[in-house]
Parts: structure tokens; sequence; C-alpha cells
């Protein structure tokens, strides 16, 4: 009889490679900005560079971060995000264009104010423009993919058109308040102020958000409401509300993008938020669908690559998206931070 | 005969055989029913966008796949044919090898994309084709040397296909019922025969084996996977021969109008108005494809006359002259189009069929 072999459990540490790779998408931006330095020779282009992409980054995250919510709750895709986008920014302007005294003025508190007036404006109506939005053009069409991409397109369609029906079909320039003009200097390089000014909100959103969904009630029911929805209607919540609420959310943060992606380009046209779109769904895909954190790591990846390559090589930043996109979906194909559905 | 022609899809309602024979007899006899440059112009378009998008619905109908780059492929198709004859000189062999070519690399980047996106979900497919659809036309509006920029190029296409070509001068005396006989007459029927055997050949496809495990992948994806097709490669392979006709599509427009640019063969109102026909005419039925390139490029032609008219109706009441307005036709469309989608998803041919 032989004897039994030796027992011997271990607890085989985790390799290195395992350890990080949860982290690997956190950490591909630094890596990224890394990357920009060494091939930027002249440090203040490179501060400047990164700083732009930064704040690119920043808006296209907030312009993307309710439509990533959405789908990942209630498997709904909206391709008409893009209209509240456009509706933001032309709401937000009109308000800016009515205070012209408040933002001409050199004083920045006054110029703070008028921004944050234009800015709830542009939140309320696109707020109120989702809700009858999600009423109207989504309700009709769940758990049918194809059907929402074409009503919501649709929607899009109708949207722009309305736009122009009330604003005109020109394009309307808009300066920016006197105090968010002009740049900084810092080491030698030119920070626009506003660039800081978009950082700053895009972090304060993000923080939000992430304290929201992880630290409140509302955010357990929401996060618990993305991996499985039928548990949480089961244990008595009425999902449904909840997932209005975060639609009318997410409608609203891409009005505040608008306003912000309007004044960062200082022109506005209906189509903005229908070229806007294709960024957001860069972004989206990259991050993996449902995932605000992917969302917002893919956002200031897409920002930052754009301007890095648009510096170096003109030419080349019109595909470096979707190289990235190609990249991305080569390593992880469901996105950087899949959303693990229980279904 | 018209069985095995028409692949054994007859159109199953009396109503809808009595309009596609009528519509079918119109644009072949087009030239000698209403003589006249726009009328033919209309003739033509219809032809070509019947094509395109019956290419467009054997994605979005029969494999339930939503597509935002099918103008892209229109649009390599006619460049193909646009670079072909500006480099290898006027002729029907830059033709053949500029939409061969077209063809080939529009089924090729169709792979690529669908190898990305469709593996994962259907859904990536839509936002993915518009992301590099939108990339490209960008692409192709900057590389001006190549591509002529926003101007686009203007190509000479073979002498026989030139208004300036005339025949039959002994037999009929170089006219046929009082239409001259010249090469645009030719022009037209080498666009209305190309895409009438390409239609056949997509009918053909869809009545096959292949078109009904596309049809089972549509309804439920999931089963059809249990019970052994590769999904995948379904949806991929149906991608890649709706992109190579609609490539062939957009080298016959090409050869039309002598002109590929941008705004014609690239532009998303393109592609809007290609969802727009599939899904008034009906989606997921071939037939759908003829009533809704019809009915959308007549109504694109006169109804915005129309709607001028009616602008001018209610002129002083406000807001309502500027939605009525010519250039808010898309508006109106938009409305419709969503109509549709909610209450008759089937579209014209689903309703003539009887509710099916």
């Amino acid at each position: 009889m032989t004897a039994a072999p030796k027992h011997a459990p271990k607890m085989a540490e985790l390799s290195l490679a395992q350890r990080l790779g949860p982290w690997m998408p956190v950490l591909l931006v630094p890596a990224l900005v890394v990357l920009g330095a060494l091939a930027i020779p002249e440090t203040s282009s490179w501060l400047t560079l990164t700083v732009s992409g930064l704040a690119m980054g920043m808006m296209i995250f907030i312009m993307a971060s309710g439509l990533t919510l959405v789908f990942g709750l209630m498997d709904v895709i909206n391709f008409g995000h893009g209209a509240f986008v456009s509706v933001g920014a032309f709401v937000g302007v009109t308000v800016l264009l009515m205070l012209g005294q408040m933002t001409g003025a050199p004083s920045l508190g006054l110029n703070l104010v008028a921004l944050m007036l234009a800015v709830l404006g542009a939140m309320a109506a696109t707020g109120a423009m989702g809700w009858a939005f999600e009423k109207v053009i989504v309700m009709p069409v769940y758990g049918h993919h194809l059907k929402q991409i074409l009503v919501t397109m649709g929607g899009l369609i109708v949207v722009e058109q309305l736009i122009i029906v009330l604003w005109g079909p020109e394009e309307i320039y808009i300066a920016r308040p006197e105090s968010l003009k002009g740049a900084i200097t810092f080491a030698g390089a030119a920070l626009e102020k506003y660039r800081l000014v978009a950082v700053v909100v895009g972090l304060v959103v993000f923080a939000a958000m992430r304290f929201v969904l992880r630290r409140t009630r509302i955010g357990l029911i929401v996060r618990a409401g993305v991996q499985n929805g039928e548990m949480v209607q089961a244990l008595g919540y009425r999902l449904r509300r909840v997932f209005v609420g975060v639609f009318i959310a997410g409608s609203a943060l891409a009005g505040l993008g608008g306003v912000m992606w309007g004044l960062y380009q200082e022109v506005i046209t209906a189509h903005m938020g229908n070229q806007a779109m294709i960024l957001i769904f860069i972004v989206v895909i990259i991050g993996g669908l449902g995932s605000v954190e992917g969302c917002f790591i893919g956002a200031l990846l897409v920002g930052l690559l754009q301007n890095y390559v648009a510096f170096l090589e003109p030419k080349a930043a019109l595909i470096s998206n979707i190289a990235l996109m190609v990249a991305i979906l080569m390593w992880r194909p469901m996105g950087m931070i899949p959303v693990v559905k229980a279904k | 005969m018209l069985q095995s022609l028409l692949s054994g899809d007859m159109p199953r309602s009396r109503i809808l055989a009595v309009i596609l024979v009528a519509i079918l007899v119109c644009l072949a006899l087009a030239p000698f029913l209403f003589p006249g440059v726009r009328t033919v112009d209309t003739a033509a378009r219809i032809c070509v966008f019947i094509l395109l998008v019956a290419s467009y619905d054997l994605l979005l109908g029969y494999g339930g796949i939503v597509s935002f780059a099918h103008t892209m492929f229109f649009g390599i198709g006619a460049y193909g044919v646009a670079l072909a004859l500006t480099h290898m000189g006027r002729g029907f062999g830059p033709i053949f090898v500029g939409a061969g070519a077209g063809a080939v690399m529009a089924a090729a980047l169709a792979l690529l994309i669908g190898l990305f996106s469709l593996r994962v979900r259907a859904i990536f497919f839509a936002m993915i084709t518009l992301a590099v659809a939108s990339a490209v036309a960008v692409l192709v509006s900057q590389m001006s040397g190549l591509t002529g920029g926003e101007d686009g190029l203007t190509f000479k296409l073979p002498r026989a296909l030139g208004p300036a070509f005339k025949f039959g001068k002994e037999a009929l005396g170089g006219e046929l019922f009082g239409v001259t006989l010249n090469g645009k007459l030719l022009a037209y029927y080498f666009v209305f025969a190309g895409a009438l055997v390409l239609f056949l050949m997509l009918l053909r496809v869809v009545n096959s084996p292949f078109g009904r495990v596309l049809l089972a992948i549509r309804e439920n994806d999931f089963r059809a996977e249990a019970i052994g097709y590769r999904v995948v490669y379904y949806r991929v392979a149906a991608t890649c021969l709706s992109a190579a006709v609609a490539a062939l599509a957009g080298s016959l427009y090409a050869v039309w109008l002598r002109y590929v640019g941008p705004e014609t063969t690239l532009s998303m109102e393109l592609m809007i108005d290609i969802l727009l026909m599939v899904v008034i005419g009906g989606m997921g039925t071939m037939y759908g494809a003829v009533i809704g390139a019809t009915l959308f490029v007549l109504a694109q032609n006169y109804l915005q006359t129309l709607m001028g008219a009616a602008s001018g109706l209610v002129e002083g009441v406000p807001v309502l002259p500027q939605l009525l307005s010519a250039d808010r036709w898309l508006l109106w469309l938009g409305v419709l189009f969503i109509l549709s989608v909610y209450f008759f998803p089937t579209g014209v041919v689903g309703r003539l069929r009887g509710g099916k």
C-alpha cells in the first residue's frame, strides 16, 4: 500500500501580470501621456497638448456617460443621444447671448454666474427633452435593438430639423465669456483657461457620478440593475422609474457636454451632435458598453491620442481614433472594462 | 420560367404584382414613355437605388444587422469606376476593372469590420460602421490629390455611352418612336440591365438556403447557433455580399452621372435616405426595395415642389411656413420614418401582402 501523497496546499501568489490585469486600462492613460512626452521633443508643447487632450476627453466623457449608463441599465441603445448635445448647445448659447452684459464684463464672478445659468438652462431643457424622448420614442421599442436604432435615428433627424426650424439653418458663432478667454503660461507652456475649466468640470462630474453610483442607495440600485435587472425588480424596486431617472440625468449631462463643446469650438450647428456621436460611440465601445469608468478612461485616451497625433502627423489624426478602437477591440473584444451581466 | 426567374418568391398579392409590373414596364421603357432629360435621369436613379436598397435590405431585413456604412461601400464602387476611367483611359475595360476592384475592396472592408464587431454583438456593428463611414467620408474629401476632394471627379465614359454617339442611322433613320438613338440611351439601358440582373441575383440569394438561415438568425440568433449554424459566419457573409452589391450599384451610378463626389455618394444624408427607403418599402422583402426606392425618389423630386406650394398657402401663420418649407422635407420624412417603424414595421409590401 502506497502512502497517500503528501498534502501540501500552497497559496500561490498571483503573478505580477495577473495582478496588474484589472488595472491595465487605468494604466493606459499615464502610459499614453509618457509616450507622448517621449515622442514630442519640446516639454512646453507636450504640456499644452496634454491639457487640451484631457479637456477634450473630459468633454467627450460628459457627453458619453449618459449613453453608456442607459445602455447598461436597460439595454437601450440611443442613437439620438447626439440630439441632446445639439439642443443643449443651442439652448445654452441662446442663454449666453441673452446675458451679453454678464459675459462681456471682465469679472470672473459675473462670467461664471452667466455660464452657470446657461448650463442650468441647457440641462433643464435637455432633461425635459430626455423625459419626452423616453416616453414617446424609446418606450415602445424596449428589448428590440433593431427598432431602437432605427427609431432613435429617426428621432435624431426630427430634432435636428426642428433645431433648424427654430434657430435657422446658419451656424451660430459664440465668444467665450471674457475672463475665460486667453491662456495662462505655466512652465513655458500656454494653457488655455477654458480648457483648464473643462478639465475641472469633467473631474467634478466624474467624481460626482462615482459618488452617486458607489455611495448612495440609488446608485446601489442602478448598479444592481445593470447586473441583474429582474432580480432588482423581484426585490420590489420599480426599475422603470430608476431607468427614466437615469435617462433624464444622462440627457441633461449630454446637454452640459453640448454647451461645453459648443464653447470649446466657438461655433454651433444643428449637426454638431451627430458629429460628436462618432467620438462618443468610439469611446463607449472601447470603454465597454455600460461601464462609466471604462467610458472615462476611453474618453481620456481618445482625447489625448487625437491631440498628440494631430501635432505629430496631422493627416493621421483622422484615423487615429479608429486605429485605437481596432487595437483595443483586438485586445479586449468587449471593451476595456466589460460589464458583466448576470443574465 | 417566371418562377425560376423570381426564385419562387412571387409577389403573393395581386395589387403588389400589378404595381411591380407597372414599375418594371415604366423603367424598361422609360426613355420612350417619358422622353425628357429629367425624367430619364429620375428613372436611372430609381434603378440604381432599387439595387442599393435591395442590397441594404439583405443586411437589415434579412440579417437583422444595422449598418451605417452602406454609402461607404456605394462610394467605393463609384470611386473605383471613376478612378479606373480617369487613369486607364476611356473604354469598357476600365469600367469593369474599376467596378470589380471596387466590389472586391468593399467586400474586404466589410469582412474586416464584420470580423471585428459581429463576433461580439450585432449592436457594435451599427456604431463601428457609423464611425468608420464618417472617417472615410472625411478622408475622401481630404485626399484631394487622388479623389478630387470636395469637388469630386468628372470623367469620360467610353464613346458608345456618350450622347455624341449615334447609331441605327441606316435601319431606323436614327430615331425610334421619336426618340433619338444615342449613347445616352445605351447608358440608360446599361444601368437598367445591370440593376435588373443584380436584383434578380439578390432575389436568388435571399430565397436560397443561405437566405433562410439569415432569416432564422434574425428571428433568434441564439437558437440558430444552437441548431448548429455559425451565426458569425453567416452574418459576415451577408455583410460582404451586401457590400459588394452596394459597390456595384455605386459603379452603375458613376457610369450614369459621369461624376463622383462625396456629396452624391458618401454623405450621411444618403445613408438616411436608404434607411427610409428600406423601412417605407418594407424590411425583409426584396420587393420592398423596389417600392421604397421608387416612392422615395419620386417624392424627393416632386414632393419638395408640393411642400413649397403648401408653405406658400399658410403664409402669415407663425412657424408653420418654416415647418412646411421645401427645405424641411427631411423633418416630415423623419416623422414618417418613426411612425412606419412603429405601426408598419413590414412597410408597404407587408401591408399589401396582408399584414404578414
